[in-house]
């Protein structure tokens, strides 16, 4: 991973841009606030809408109305307000509490839930860091955020704060196993780990998200949804906050920004395990309307600029459907009522486990049995034909599905020059 | 820049590593762990190789610790565990550790790393980066989204089926210090799949074992009851 890789990639739109000359520098240094500033919208963003829709869906539900004075008639600025109240708030640490670790454990839990976004693709080529593992490496940093908890729970010198992060941790130990079982079934049927790689192979029409490739992908999508609630603590799974019966669990001895810190990287990770979701199974950035992405693509190529508006667009969608998985979220919440923690280990130990691990066999056999049955690897087109493989010997040049997606083009084209050489001289011996 | 977080990461890693020797508290011990443990993942970033890195995230950091913690958590009696070392055993501990390092040194000194950035630098092109390559790459070749410069999974999943890219196309025209094979895959090693799942297998076995172990008890418990 370069250290320069946030800033090169800004420095050298600018350079090709060419409209406002910089030195190497000052433009780095540019790029670093832009870059900060765009990832700090995303971890920020999220909780400040999420906290209103979280107050106003659960007043809804409830037949209440929710917010509705601070900022206009619907409440929309209620979570500044929240947020204000929060700042005036005392930094108190309980005279029990093991004080280093007390303070420290809220930025472990934010540095966790924040540079998991690095690895996020927004859409095509707008991502921070992109790399082949970009899927472990994104759901190792999440994984983090445990461990703040746990210390957070047991740095309070309260039995509430303890029994809370014992949870939490029991919790999170278990649900990662059905986790990475079924975020390996899309990886599966794509072949890479590469998340803009698994986002680009879902153009065209809607039957090519990986949700629809087979019958296993579309049940492993609800069973990694509710293996996301769990991984972020979010009821029926929020055993580690259960009010009812631990106060506040692993947060009741925090108070002012600290305790949102808390609320803040759980509202982020809640918007980075939805978008993470609508990559691996629902189409990621792509609208799933061919006509539609077909006649965005044609009229970007054909305008200034409009290559990188339609990467904008593509954000805007995936911003879409993650932003619908989050009500979907919140909608669970407030309409579900809390399991018991045995009832909790119970779901993931007993069924979420072995079924993820019978879909995972589903789907790695699917392929097998519609080549002996139907004659190619997956009901509609072959999920390799989708790939911007051009240039290769013997192929056709690129389909103009993916002809915008010039990035993971290259990229392809580049591996696979390495991957033909590499048989060739196999098969030349 | 790559030089500046190397020394970052690797007092990171050291000073860690000995607040976890110096200190009683056994959370804070972890959590000293969990400093050390993240900047030898940053130095495997920073050498390139990502998928270590992660792995190291998410094995060590987020799995081997939080059940470390987990079990202080269980197991403590009082509100915050501490540890004290005897001076027999802080005695034993350090002629064992003076030895690894000694072992380690002279490991490091004996290798030649003239030879070794050379050989690194011939294979550049290709997917294994050493950071040697890091340091030398140019910038301009950074595009409008920098390529990944540590692509070491693809790499790492096709050395497990035995089909080596680094070794096969990029050492193949040195000179005869490669065992003699010349192009293509034939006479490189059959892969890493046996031994992985020979090893798999075997914590499984580990796994079962500990979990019967740990019921049979509870077993003979009720029948005594």
């Amino acid at each position: 991973m370069n250290p320069f890789l946030l800033a090169t990639s800004i420095e050298n739109w600018i350079d090709s841009a060419s409209f406002w000359p910089l030195s190497v520098l000052p433009a780095a240094v540019w790029a670093a606030i832009i870059h900060t500033t765009l990832v700090g919208l995303f971890f920020g963003l999220p909780a400040f809408v999420f906290i209103w829709a979280e107050r106003k869906v659960a007043g809804r539900i409830q037949d209440r109305l929710g917010p509705t004075r601070v900022g206009g008639r619907f409440g929309w600025l209620q979570s500044l307000a929240d947020g204000v109240k929060l700042i005036q708030k005392e930094d108190l640490a309980p005279n029990a509490a093991d004080v280093m670790l007390f303070r420290l454990a809220p930025y472990i839990v934010v540095i966790a839930a924040f540079s998991a976004f690095m690895f996020l693709p927004f859409s095509a080529g707008l991502v921070a860091v992109a790399m082949d593992a970009g899927l472990f490496i994104a759901l190792a940093v999440l994984s983090l955020e445990v461990l703040g908890i746990v210390l957070a729970g047991y740095a309070s010198g309260s039995k509430w704060s303890l029994f809370g992060g014992m949870r939490e941790a029991a919790q999170m130990v278990s649900y990662e196993v059905p986790l990475g079982i079924t975020v390996v079934i899309p990886v599966v049927v794509a072949g890479t780990l590469n998340l803009g790689e698994i986002g680009a192979l879902q153009s065209g029409g809607i039957q090519n998200w990986l949700i629809f490739s087979s019958p296993f992908t579309f049940l492993a999508f609800f069973v990694f949804f509710t293996v996301t609630l769990a991984s972020n603590k979010r009821a029926p799974f929020d055993l580690a906050e259960a009010e009812s019966e631990l106060v506040g669990g692993f947060h009741t001895e925090y108070s002012g920004m600290r305790w949102s810190f808390f609320f803040l990287a759980e509202y982020a990770s809640m918007f980075f395990v939805s978008a993470l979701g609508a990559i691996l199974f629902l189409g990621g950035w792509w609208t799933g309307f061919s006509p539609l992405d077909n006649w965005l693509l044609s009229t970007a190529q054909s305008s200034v600029g409009g290559d990188y508006l339609l990467r904008v667009f593509g954000m805007k969608i995936l911003m879409v459907k993650a932003a619908i998985l989050v009500f979907v979220q919140i909608w669970i919440r407030w309409t579900l009522p809390r399991l018991r923690i045995d009832q909790v280990m119970t779901t993931c130990l007993k069924y979420l486990v072995p079924m993820s691990c019978f879909l995972f066999l589903g789907a790695v056999i699917w392929p097998l049995v519609l080549a002996t049955t139907i004659g190619q690897t997956s009901i509609w087109s072959p999920v390799g034909d989708r790939m911007p493989r051009s240039r290769r010997s013997g192929e056709p040049e690129v389909s103009s599905e993916v002809e915008g997606d010039e990035t993971a083009m290259n990229r392809w084209n580049s591996r696979d020059s390495l991957v033909t050489v590499g048989l060739s001289t196999g098969e030349a011996e | 820049m790559s030089t500046v977080l190397f020394v970052i990461y690797a007092l990171a890693a050291s000073g860690g590593a000995l607040a976890v020797v110096l200190s009683q508290n056994v959370v804070r011990m972890a959590f000293w762990l969990v400093i050390s443990l993240s900047s030898v993942a940053g130095l495997f970033f920073l050498l390139g190789a990502d998928f270590v890195g992660a792995t190291q995230l998410l094995i060590y950091v987020g799995g081997t610790v939080v059940l470390l913690i987990f079990g202080v958590m269980l197991t403590s009696s009082g509100p915050y565990g501490t540890i004290k070392s005897q001076p027999a055993e802080v005695v034993q501990a350090g002629i064992i550790g003076m030895a690894f390092l000694a072992l380690v040194a002279s490991t490091v000194l004996s290798v030649n790393w003239e030879a070794n950035e050379v050989r690194l630098a011939h294979a550049n092109d290709h997917a294994e980066h050493g950071h040697v390559h890091e340091v030398s790459e140019p910038e301009s070749e950074q595009g409008y989204n920098p390529e990944e410069s540590g692509n070491t999974t693809r790499s790492l999943g096709t050395a497990l089926l035995g089909v080596r890219f680094d070794k096969d196309l990029s050492l193949e025209s040195e000179d005869g210090s490669n065992h003699g094979h010349t192009h293509g895959n034939h006479e490189v090693s059959a892969g890493y799949l046996l031994p992985f799942e020979i090893v798999s297998v075997h914590l499984l076995v580990v796994l079962v074992g500990a979990a019967y172990l740990a019921r049979a008890k509870r077993r003979v418990d009720v029948e005594n009851a």
